[in-house]
């Protein structure tokens, strides 16, 4: 927030009962309060991998049972052709998945509050799909589908696509009655109405949908890509993880399971980033107040 | 202070035998008769309860009467004969689009009616210097106090210029320094604009301030008690709210009152 300045003077008025916001010091680009909140689970996490280093030493553990970190560190290292070109395709297939999901359960949502009856006959399909664990259908798509990479993308946006749409429904019906009313007055179109007010009025409601979304399309990739097993022409780092397990590579299935998780971590930021860019001039989410 | 007599030939909007039922079976308003003129400034006066909102929200074409009818014998009519008044609202709370700046806020009456951008931008930014925001335009509503956003909700009702504003209970909710401060501006604004001001409200000492006419209304089910006229000549100022003649003026109107809450 940069310094404004305020042609109005001191008079005593409303102008002057403006709410006050924070402007905290930065460092490194980081407000200096969230610092401590970075440090703390970094500084845990380096204690843990340090036991577990040590008890893997001490005890002696053989490292087909349980490899220690430094190991696991080293097989990404050296295997990193593999397991990059598999990352690759997990990551293609949660994105592809995720942007489905979007353009789907955005759409439908917008269909949906156009319309009570599509919303009241569709709706509890939306629900059915969203109940079935992906892992009992799986192998059903992928037997009708055929190709694996289009299976795994269907698996994957089955899992993503019903937190934006439920999500994106509940935002858009959320807008300020009275604002709706004065759309009214002015004799807004339908189209008006969307695109003025419910539309922005629903990004909030979005954005929290995109963030649980991001995290299940890389699950529902994944789990898929499990079902699909290694008869799938696939090798995405689930396949890896399966290949480990069988040829007792322990460090390797740890490393492709570590990227895994980063990945997912990744995806977070990511949506919390875009959300904080969107909302960050007017949600009550993304603002600090000072009191 | 006598009954106001019905002088101008034309009214603005004529209301007669208005009646709202709400689809639970409540009786908001029965058998309303009420004639707006041209460049009035009327306060709707009652209880709570006594469905002033309800009728507000008729006049501006929220919601239609259950019985009774609405003329408008100025105003263009649609093909299908529906009145297209050129109205202004102000609701309660200042009803700002808290993704937009104060600038977009004063714009969508305009924008919804394709207006240029151009042009939109121009006349909001004179608009919203008229009501004492100039240097705002590109601030956020959480960013303004309670008075400010009120002061662009009234920009936002008046930047197209409209025949009638139509005002419920806009200042209800602000302390009473900017709640005067706020009163002295939109009697500013309509004596210089001269549209016909409709303004809901449960205060006894505002509505004297305002209006040229105080409609008191009764609660159970809500209808017209008295209509009274307040000839104190504009531009009212401090003056006039210490005057005795303001004292017995809110004195009538409060005895008025009490007999609508005893009603």
């Amino acid at each position: 927030m940069s310094e404004v300045v305020h042609p109005i003077p001191h008079d005593g008025t409303d102008t002057e009962a403006r709410p006050v916001f924070a402007e905290e010091r930065r460092i490194l680009g980081l407000a200096a309060s969230s610092w401590p909140g970075i440090i703390a689970p970094v500084v845990i996490g380096i204690v843990m991998l340090a036991a577990w280093e040590a008890v893997v030493r001490i005890k002696g553990i053989p490292h087909y049972i349980l490899p220690g970190p430094i190991l696991i560190a080293q097989t990404l290292w050296s295997d990193w052709g593999t397991l990059s070109e598999s990352l690759w395709i997990t990551l293609r297939i949660t994105f592809a998945a995720l942007i489905a999901a979007i353009t789907v359960g955005v759409s439908l949502a917008i269909i949906f509050t156009q319309s009570k009856w599509l919303e009241k006959s569709l709706f509890p399909y939306a629900v059915i799909l969203q109940v079935t664990p992906v892992v009992s259908i799986a192998p059903l798509i992928i037997i009708w589908v055929g190709d694996i990479n289009l299976s795994l993308l269907i698996c994957a946006w089955i899992v993503a696509f019903f937190p934006i749409l439920s999500n994106t429904i509940l935002g858009l019906n959320s807008a300020d009655h009275n604002l709706i009313n004065l759309f009214q007055l002015y004799r807004a179109s339908r189209w008006q109405t969307l695109r003025y007010l419910r539309l922005p009025a629903a990004l909030p409601y979005f954005l929290g949908g995109l963030k649980i979304s991001g995290g299940l399309a890389l699950i529902g990739a994944v789990v898929a890509e499990f079902v699909a097993g290694t008869g799938g022409s696939a090798s995405g780092l689930a396949y890896r993880i399966l290949e480990s397990g069988y040829r007792l590579q322990i460090p390797r299935m740890f490393a492709a399971l570590l990227l895994i998780s980063l990945s997912g971590i990744a995806i977070f930021f990511l949506t919390s980033w875009i959300s904080y860019l969107l909302l960050r001039h007017w949600h009550e989410s993304a603002i600090r107040r000072e009191n | 202070m006598a009954a106001a007599a019905a002088t101008s030939s034309r009214p603005l909007v004529s209301i007669r035998n208005v009646s709202k039922q709400f689809a639970n079976g409540t009786l908001a308003i029965r058998g309303v008769d009420l004639d707006l003129r041209d460049g009035e400034f009327i306060s709707l006066l009652g209880p709570s309860g006594c469905g002033k909102s309800t009728l507000l929200r008729i006049i501006a074409g929220l919601g239609a009467p259950s019985a009774g009818t609405l003329d408008w014998p100025t105003a263009p009519h649609s093909a299908s004969g529906e009145p297209q008044p050129d109205l202004g609202f102000v609701f309660q709370d200042p009803t700002l689009m808290p993704w937009a700046t104060t600038l977009k806020n004063v714009m969508l009456p305009l924008t919804l009616g394709g207006v240029g951008k151009g042009e939109a931008e121009a006349r909001s930014a004179e608009m919203l210097a008229l009501v004492g925001l100039k240097g705002f335009e590109t601030s956020y509503p959480r960013e303004l106090s309670g008075g400010m956003k009120m002061r662009v909700s009234i920009a936002r009702a008046l930047v197209t210029h409209p025949k009638i504003l139509l005002m419920d209970e806009p200042f209800a909710a602000l302390d009473e320094i900017t709640r005067h401060k706020l009163n002295d501006d939109l009697l500013a604004l309509w004596w210089q604009n001269r549209f016909t001001a409709v303004f809901v409200t449960h205060s006894v000492f505002e509505s004297v301030y305002l209006s040229q006419r105080i409609v008191v209304m009764a609660a159970r089910p809500g209808r017209v008690m008295a209509d009274l006229a307040n000839a104190a000549p504009y531009p009212r100022d401090d003056l006039f709210r210490t005057s005795a003649e303001y004292a017995h003026l809110c004195r009538v109107a409060s005895g008025t009152l009490k007999q609508a809450i005893a009603a």
